[in-house]
């Protein structure tokens, strides 16, 4: 019971703090790309891959009080961010313990930008086509983000460095 | 005359008990319906173990796929056509999405897909595009043709306005499982004016959107959902059904993997099991398959396997108790104690289960949901997000509602033993 919710726990207990529901959702479906165990289905949506059962978990999460969810108004935009509880990190022990590379993992992607994981995301998305097609599709869904080509090569780069630390 | 346009020389009409007719002119739709792929979902239900609850709940995702296709017909024939907003080029790709949307649904999906970790969207998919008859009829209008229809239904099509029809939060998907719905099962929800919905729909470049004089239909429609949720959707009976179909697939998946001899051997689930299955086994499983292996396996020597296929065969379900996670999950490790003492293996017979639905969602600039809300269109051509103008689905946008409950096998409880006793305190609370 309850070991799904449990992941996300430990995910955001090892990523220390995620800044932003977008950011939440495209660092688990690129974990969940690279092997890592999350049961959450995902489909495409606004903002690229989207899962609304990570959504409802980490609700219940919070409800449960094994996650602290705080407000920021950014201003232009308005972003909430989830830590750990001491409660949660009571209910972790139930956890079984992280793949050995699933630390490094989102520490590198907790540094990229909710863009930039959008955009690979969503090339993860398609990533049974070829680059070429793969770059053509997230054009037309992306239309409005105006991706560069520079970014859609950090973007390849980012995704070859994630696999190489991936669980095989 | 181009197959795309190929109208038949009469009608075909099928009597509906929600749309009362469903109209079909185009060849190609009429070619779609008639392949194997298609009328593959007549065997398919369309609200699964719903049938153990409410007993009219017999109707198959077949009936649901016409009449999502009939709305868009509606929608584009009599609402759209001749509107500059609405690109005509479009219409037969978004008729094929609309009766297609549905077409890689397995048996009992929700509970297949759980246990062999599947995607049905992605078997919707596959038979658009691989070796298939439906694919056949597709490449017939064009080659690009199949990868367009899929495109639609994986919501990647290039028109937001085609891939709104069939998914937004006002959508024909939707607007079709609620009355069907509402109308097998017999419940008095599910009903909303949806002529008039039809009537006050506009396209937009990127999105259907609503005439403000249509809003009190829209309400009453977002009210209906909810209402289908908790009644139907969510019933608690319905899910301890579920959940029995889950855990008979769990248990017949490890007597497989433990080389247990079954007296009937499930020659349809073994490349399931072994996750080496074709598109072509996964198309020949139907209801009526699984019914049958669950009757044959009630006589298996494994006990758990032919306890759970009569508990759902006869429908003896299991009982349920209301549960919060947050403060029973201590509790909750005890029952597993208990019940390992008392000869009950609980990965079988002990089962948390939750449910959770938002009615509703606004949009937040810049991040959070990702959900298209609905848009009115006022009288001046402005636009405005729906719970900005309704008082009544402004309160319940963006409010989940979310529903756990423990099952477990009362009847095997009920007996005097003290362990037993215990055992059902705990879970009476």
């Amino acid at each position: 019971m309850l070991q799904e919710h449990a992941k996300i726990v430990q995910f955001i207990s090892l990523a220390n703090e995620v800044n932003g529901r977008k950011k939440m959702q495209k660092m688990v479906y690129i974990l969940k790309k690279m092997n890592f165990p999350f049961a959450e289905k995902y489909e495409l949506h606004m903002y690229g891959p989207y899962s609304e059962e990570l959504t409802l978990r980490v609700e219940e999460l919070c409800e449960m009080g094994f996650l602290a969810e705080r407000f920021e108004d950014k201003g232009s935009y308005k972003q909430y961010c989830y830590q750990v509880t001491d409660e949660g990190s009571k209910f972790l022990a139930t956890a079984e313990a992280p793949k050995e590379q699933l630390p490094k993992c989102i520490e590198r992607l907790n540094e990229k930008s909710s863009r930039f994981l959008e955009l690979v995301s969503t090339l993860l998305f398609f990533d049974q086509l070829d680059k070429e097609d793969q770059i053509a599709k997230v054009r037309i869904v992306k239309n409005k983000l105006n991706f560069t080509d520079q970014e859609m090569e950090q973007a390849f780069a980012f995704i070859e460095e994630m696999q190489v630390s991936s669980v095989s | 005359m181009a197959y795309q346009n190929e109208k038949l020389s009469e009608e075909k009409v099928f009597k509906d008990p929600v749309h009362r007719y469903i109209h079909v002119r185009d060849r190609v739709i009429w070619d779609l319906v008639n392949t194997r792929e298609f009328q593959r979902l007549r065997r398919i239900r369309q609200l699964g173990t719903t049938y153990l609850v409410f007993h009219g709940a017999e109707h198959s995702r077949f009936q649901h796929s016409l009449g999502v296709y009939e709305i868009v017909r509606r929608i584009l024939d009599d609402g759209f056509s001749g509107r500059e907003e609405w690109d005509e080029e479009q219409r037969l790709v978004a008729l094929c999405a609309a009766l297609l949307h549905d077409l890689g649904h397995g048996p009992f999906s929700h509970a297949f897909e759980k246990v062999f970790n599947l995607d049905h969207e992605q078997f919707t998919q596959q038979i658009l595009l691989e070796q298939t008859e439906v694919h056949e009829v597709l490449r017939r209008v064009s080659p690009d043709f199949p990868q367009k229809v899929a495109d639609v239904i994986d919501k990647t099509y290039p028109d937001k306005l085609v891939v709104s029809l069939i998914s937004s939060q006002i959508d024909a998907d939707r607007m079709d499982y609620l009355q069907r719905d509402a109308y097998y099962t017999g419940v008095s929800y599910g009903h909303f004016d949806m002529e008039r919905i039809l009537r006050v729909m506009r396209p937009t470049e990127d999105q259907v959107v609503i005439k403000q004089s249509g809003m009190h239909a829209v309400e009453d429609y977002i009210m209906s959902r909810y209402q289908m949720y908790w009644q139907v959707y969510f019933h608690p009976v319905s899910r301890s059904a579920e959940v029995i179909l889950i855990k008979i697939l769990h248990r017949a998946k490890h007597l497989f993997e433990t080389g247990y001899a079954f007296k009937q051997e499930p020659m349809h689930f073994i490349s399931f099991f072994a996750q080496e299955f074709k598109l072509k086994e996964y198309i020949a499983l139907d209801e009526g398959v699984l019914l049958t292996y669950f009757q044959l396996w009630m006589e298996e020597d494994d006990t758990i396997l032919a306890d759970l296929c009569d508990r759902f065969v006869n429908r003896r379900l299991f009982q349920y108790a209301e549960f919060d996670p947050a403060v029973q999950y201590m509790k909750f490790g005890e029952l597993i104690t208990l019940f390992k003492e008392v000869g009950l293996d609980p990965d079988y017979y002990l089962v948390t289960d939750s449910s959770s639905d938002l009615p509703y969602d606004f949009y937040r600039p810049g991040e959070e949901n990702e959900r298209v809300p609905i848009y009115l269109q006022l009288e001046n051509g402005d636009l405005r997000e729906l719970s900005r103008m309704s008082d009544v689905v402004e309160a319940i946008s963006g409010k989940r509602r979310t529903d756990h409950k423990i099952y477990y096998p009362e009847d095997l409880l009920i007996d005097g033993n003290p362990l037993h006793e215990k055992i059902l305190e705990l879970l009476r609370g």
